[in-house]
């Protein structure tokens, strides 16, 4: 196996992306079982102030150039086939978000090389590169084998970020590519979401309260869980009913229907209503007294006891851990 | 006017009980059942509320694979104007090879050029790759992805959609026509066609067929294993003291990198 | 006394003016009604015909007997004086009518008959004074709902100065000596008359007075009637006579409709036979709770639409939503058809036997057609069309209840049964009633019953489908429900929940085979001594009719008889039996998105009537019911003062065996 292992910098808006830094975490263990160097790809139009935050690379390889500016993924997946084909990689992980979504397809058909969505865990394994992919809506894993060169879309939280940050000054190496000035697709502008209540639909991580909340005080506890925690909270029908919570905040077929990445259920039972509204969830973590209650049969993790017993211990936690993250 | 073409994929439905096969390395056919792929249904539904702004039609194109033909009535009764099903393709759980199919196939049955093509931002089996970008690239037509809105100036021949990323920040991109969309969400939720019209549907429409010509593409990944993720049958209890149970969830939340 | 048609008034004679003032009345009567008989004529076909035996009978209860009327005493007691009045009144007038405009016949006026006399004085002062009673009744103790026009005035005032012509034509008589003894208004009046100064000689001039009155207030009335809410005494008796003959019935199968064509004649009908009396809406769970739809209202939009003279085209009455609109009266919001639980109150009420579920399935159909339902209600319409239930739950978990029972449950599909047990959605999804399945299997089993389900092949019976006007969707669950039914052998059907129960055994076409009710079949079971009583259940409770199995079915007493023969002490609601308040799930509610500003949810006020009853218990028969009520015990605070329990909870812990 040869070549080098490369991790494409998700740089948005002037910042990269924390995926990133997991990603590089990712590429720094296949390069130690390759014993390949590890290339951080920057690409922008005024990058350079991000060079000193990407010391886990070995290198950093930075393209600069006006288009590059905003993730138009026709663009970047253009400047990519370039330098891939320039430099030859063993493997271009790709952390997988919004923002790049698509770049690995583009860029694996103009090259015709083998692209795997939603790794969750690379390994090299027999000199063979070794993908574990979540399939079917994460009910199923996939270990598969790609030919190399690769390109691969990682999913967030498959190594912890810190294990990718370091203070340290990569070696830099700028490539300047030949981009048209003119591309068919051009970025126009961005949108701040609208001021107002939170749309819950679009929240990774969301504290739900149910009737074992008890009282309307008690949902400021579960806000400030949910501040922490970086999420919002939300409410099973007779919170909302009560007026604890605006509608906007419910969830359940009466309600929203949500899919985030953990759904944190406190007291709440788990009528039929409610669960269809959340099970798709990631990571259900349900508390409540009651041993019986149906939340604990589509929950992941559960624990019988007064949720709010649990709830100041947990924010305490999160705001002081954090913060030393 | 505007003649819209949209790519439907039908993808294994996650409600039922997912089986791994005896040869560990694929779905137990016997416990899949087929469903349109959510992505294409709000796919064809933008390209339904186009075409009743500008006028033109839309072409539902989908691999021939079991149960496409109710998908494909279904469209049709929404609104669709041509349904096609493209044969001679062995599906598997290649994108690549779907994709390097349907972009094969359109080109040689001349279903393309058309200003516009939609269709989901990605499918839960996009082992390989997603539909969109693939047939976009192999059709060198532009491509933006995660759109949950489109605007056409069909005089300008250009269209401008708005791309979703996090936290509600949406941005605005300029694309020429023609193109493809990959949609994450249309408009307005997917309209609900009565039992009655989709029935009226397989009585009086046709759907159309087209082969695939030559070889298909094959995927360069190979699956080595497959295994199900979780045992249903309850949550795992963690037990202890409050403060122990907030330690076990957070770390639960870290191993996650949740936080 | 002077023949008025024979006497002459300034040179002309009476019989010449009673023709002239007839055309006019009867040329405006006959415009009008024309026009409803042509729309009638080019609505859509709908058979009403067939079981005449029946209908004669709803016609001598519900026209003669005024039956329905009767809920309410006091102006059950009014409406009733009014109407035989009106039947002598209308006789007399036709007959009087005839032999003045037929001066030549030999025969005497109706009121010179003293058969006729006798029930046209003591009728006429009965409803005189039932016509004050009414007229207070507007004015001053007037029920919810009721429509106060002046429409309603004019009528009241026509009818009295009616009824007084005739009688003081009466007393003018027996001024002028002419009295009977058939004649007890008259001999009154006429003493009053002669002590106030009249004489005898003047008697004749106000008889005649008195007499053209009455012919023109008449014709005046005939030719209003029409045109005003009383034409349902016209169009009652009508809609009376081609009622449904059995309650829980919906629209023959159609596309829906919105427009005044697409509507069947005897939907039509139902705007012209409402009184907008009001009773449809005091009897609604759906109006009382505060959701936005009055079925008074639903039928006046019907009742506008028939009698729009414009151009039918232009007339839609379901829009996409209120639009700003010339016809903004005749607009029905979709919310209003959405609000309905389907639970047959209003029609049970109607005096007029008017079919509001019947519209607002209707108008349904059509929202559907058009593909406006919410999100919430067009996930359940996916669910039921892909998974055959409304969770969304895979086929495969349907039968995952019957795991932890101890027995099997024979597979119908495999072995023949004497019972098929159509388990349905809730009972056999919803984790909260999981529990009253198994009690019921248990029963079953511990009764020796030999009982089979369909397993992972059943799906919704498609009742509540029917009613939300997805009728495709039906039609695709029963056929497929039909199909898995064919596979086994079987000789008589079960359910536990009412809105199967009512589908299986109305709307399947399953003419032959016996479909049964669990509590039928267990007042059966105790009546045959197979479920010996183990442990008494000393409880004071009270029983909710579920609306499929009571109104709809007419089952009312099985369940109590079950109840009282496990011991338990019943107290009665007020609102019970064909009055029973619905839960609000029916009629694809539970399936629907919350709507905001809700006063009181149909369930709460169930559930508070029962706890303010005094007793512990609130026992229902229905999985939709024990839903409900669960939830409204929490919502309204009275979880810990009330339980609600499936019968079949009780009968499995009465009848299980005593351990040692």
């Amino acid at each position: 196996m040869a070549g080098e292992i490369w991790v494409l910098v998700e740089q948005w808006r002037g910042r990269v992306s924390d995926v990133t830094y997991e990603v590089l975490a990712l590429g720094r263990e296949v390069s130690a079982a390759t014993g390949a160097s590890l290339q951080a790809v920057l690409l922008g139009s005024d990058v350079k102030d991000l060079l000193p935050t990407l010391g886990a690379a070995d290198g950093v390889l930075v393209t600069e150039h006006p288009t590059l500016g905003e993730p138009v993924s026709e663009i970047w997946a253009l400047a990519l086939a370039q330098l891939v084909e320039r430099h030859q990689p063993l493997v271009l992980l790709i952390p997988q978000t919004n923002v790049t979504m698509e770049i690995g397809s583009l860029l694996a058909t103009r090259l015709r090389l083998p692209f795997v969505n939603f790794c969750r865990d690379i390994q090299v394994t027999d000199k063979r590169l070794v993908a574990r992919c979540l399939l079917y809506g994460g009910k199923v894993e996939a270990t598969v084998a790609p030919q190399t060169p690769a390109v691969l879309g990682v999913l967030p939280g498959v190594r912890p970020q810190e294990q990718g940050r370091a203070e340290r000054t990569p070696t830099v190496t700028a490539i300047s590519l030949d981009l048209p000035a003119e591309p068919p697709v051009r970025f126009k502008g961005y949108t701040e979401p609208p001021p107002g209540d939170v749309d819950i639909t679009r929240e990774n991580i969301l504290v739900a309260v149910g009737r074992g909340i008890q009282r309307p005080e008690n949902v400021a506890l579960a806000e400030e869980l949910a501040a922490a925690l970086g999420g919002a909270v939300c409410g099973s029908r007779p919170v909302i009913d009560q007026g604890w919570l605006p509608p906007s905040r419910q969830v359940g077929t009466s309600g929203m229907i949500v899919k985030p990445q953990l759904y944190l259920a406190l007291g709440i039972s788990g009528a039929p209503e409610h669960v269809q509204g959340m099970k798709d969830a990631a990571l259900i973590i349900a508390i409540n007294t009651d041993p019986r209650a149906p939340i604990f049969s589509v929950a992941h993790y559960g624990a019988v006891v007064d949720a709010l017993e649990v709830l100041p211990v947990l924010t305490e936690i999160a705001r002081s851990r954090r913060r030393v993250a | 006017m505007l003649n819209i073409m949209v790519l439907v994929k039908l993808v294994p439905d996650v409600v039922e009980e997912l089986e791994i096969a005896s040869d560990g390395r694929s779905l137990d056919p016997a416990s899949v059942r087929l469903i349109l792929n959510e992505r294409d249904e709000h796919a064809l539904e933008e390209a339904l509320l186009l075409k009743e702004r500008h006028g033109g039609t839309v072409t539902v194109v989908a691999l021939d694979v079991p149960e496409v033909d109710d998908v494909l009535f279904t469209a049709l009764a929404k609104g669709a104007d041509r349904a096609v099903k493209i044969s001679g393709v062995e599906a598997g759980l290649s994108t690549w090879a779907i994709a390097g199919a349907l972009a094969k196939a359109l080109t040689s049955s001349g279903l393309v050029p058309v200003d516009l093509i939609l269709t989901g931002v990605q499918a839960i089996d996009d082992l390989d790759g997603q539909t969109g970008p693939i047939v976009a690239r192999l059709l060198e037509l532009p491509y933006v992805g995660m759109v949950c809105r489109v605007e056409v100036d069909v005089e300008a021949h250009k269209a401008v959609v708005i791309r979703e990323y996090a936290g509600g920040v949406t941005g605005t991109f300029e694309v020429s026509l023609p193109a493809v969309l990959g949609i994450q969400s249309a408009e307005k939720p997917p309209r609900y066609v009565p039992v009655a019209k989709v029935r009226a549907a397989m009585k009086t429409q046709q759907l159309e067929s087209v082969p695939v010509p030559g070889q298909g593409e094959s995927s360069s990944v190979e699956i080595l294993q497959m295994a199900k993720l979780e045992v249903t049958g309850g949550a795992v209890m963690l037990e202890g003291s409050p403060e122990e149970i907030a330690e076990r969830i957070w770390d639960l939340l870290k191993e996650r990198g949740l936080v | 006394m002077p023949d008025p048609a024979l006497s002459t008034y300034a040179g002309l004679p009476g019989y010449l003016l009673l023709w002239v003032f007839a055309l006019v009345a009867f040329g405006l009567f006959g415009y009008r009604v024309a026009h409803f008989v042509r729309l009638f004529l080019r609505a859509r076909p709908e058979y009403r015909g067939g079981q005449w035996a029946q209908r004669l009978g709803f016609f001598v209860l519900h026209v003669l007997g005024q039956r329905r009327l009767f809920d309410e005493p006091l102006v059950g007691a009014v409406h009733f004086l009014i109407f035989w009045a009106f039947v002598f009144y209308s006789t007399s007038f036709f007959w009087n009518l005839l032999r003045g405009m037929v001066p030549v016949l030999p025969i005497p006026y109706a009121d010179e008959v003293p058969w006729m006399t006798l029930p046209l004085e003591v009728l006429g002062a009965l409803a005189l004074v039932g016509v004050m009673v009414a007229a207070a009744r507007r004015g001053f103790f007037a029920p919810p709902r009721l429509v106060r026009s002046l429409d309603a005035t004019i009528i009241l005032v026509l009818i009295t100065v009616l009824l007084l012509s005739f009688l003081t034509s009466e007393g003018f008589r027996v001024l002028a000596g002419h009295s009977t003894s058939w004649m007890p208004v008259g001999v009154v009046l006429g003493g009053w008359f002669a002590r106030l100064g009249m004489t005898p000689a003047a008697s004749p001039l106000y008889f005649l007075s008195a007499w053209w009155v009455h012919m023109l207030v008449v014709l005046g009335f005939l030719a209003y009637l029409p045109y005003s809410k009383h034409l349902h005494l016209l169009a009652a008796p009508f809609s009376v006579f081609f009622s449904s003959p059995v309650m829980g019935t919906v629209p023959p199968p159609s596309e829906g409709a919105a427009r005044r064509e697409e509507f069947t004649w005897r939907e039509l009908l139902n705007g012209l036979s409402c009184a907008e009396c009001g009773r449809c809406d005091r009897a609604c769970p759906a109006f009382n709770s505060g959701f936005p739809l009055s079925p008074r209202e639903v039928v006046g939009f019907i009742r506008d639409l028939v009698r729009a003279p414009a151009n039918p085209k232009s007339l839609v009455v379901v829009e996409r939503s209120v639009v700003e609109s010339p016809l903004a009266s005749e607009i029905i919001p979709p919310a209003a058809l959405w609000s309905c639980a389907c639970c047959y109150a209003c029609m049970e009420r109607c005096p007029s036997l008017n079919e509001h579920v019947h519209l607002i399935v209707e108008m349904r159909r059509s929202l559907v057609s058009r593909g406006e339902v919410d999100d919430r209600l067009q996930a359940v319409l996916t669910n039921l069309s892909r998974y055959g239930n409304s969770m969304g739950q895979p086929a495969r978990a349907r039968a995952r209840w019957t795991q932890d029972l101890g027995f099997t449950l024979k597979d119908a599909r495999r072995e023949a049964a004497d019972y098929l047990w159509f388990v349905g959605d809730y009972a056999s999804y919803d984790p909260r009633i999981q529990p009253a399945t198994r009690a019921a299997a248990r029963v079953f089993h511990r009764a020796g019953l030999d009982v089979a389900i369909l397993y992972d092949e059943e799906r919704n019976a498609g009742t509540d489908v029917r009613r939300v006007g997805e009728e495709g969707l039906f039609e695709m669950l029963r056929e497929k429900n039909l199909q898995a039914m064919g596979k086994a052998q079987f000789r008589q059907v079960i359910t536990t929940d009412p809105h199967t129960f009512h589908g299986l055994r109305n709307e399947y076409g399953l003419n032959s085979v016996r479909v049964l009710h669990h509590t039928e079949l267990v007042d059966e079971m105790i009546a045959a001594g197979r479920l010996p009583l183990k442990r008494p259940i000393r409880v004071t409770a009270t029983y909710h009719d579920p609306c499929y199995l009571g109104r709809a079915n007419g089952i009312y007493e099985a369940p109590r008889r079950v109840l009282r023969a496990l011991g338990v002490k019943l107290r009665e609601m007020r609102r019970n039996r064909r009055r029973s308040y619905c839960c609000g799930a029916g009629g694809g509610r539970i399936w629907m998105e919350e709507v905001p500003g809700i006063k009181e949810r149909p369930a709460e006020n169930r559930v508070r009537e029962a706890a303010e009853l005094g007793v512990e218990m609130l026992v229902v028969a229905c999985p939709k019911d024990y839903v409900m009520f669960q939830d409204a015990l929490k919502t309204t605070g009275l979880e810990g003062k009330l339980v609600v329990k499936e019968v079949m909870e009780l009968v499995d812990e009465a009848t299980a065996p005593l351990e040692g």
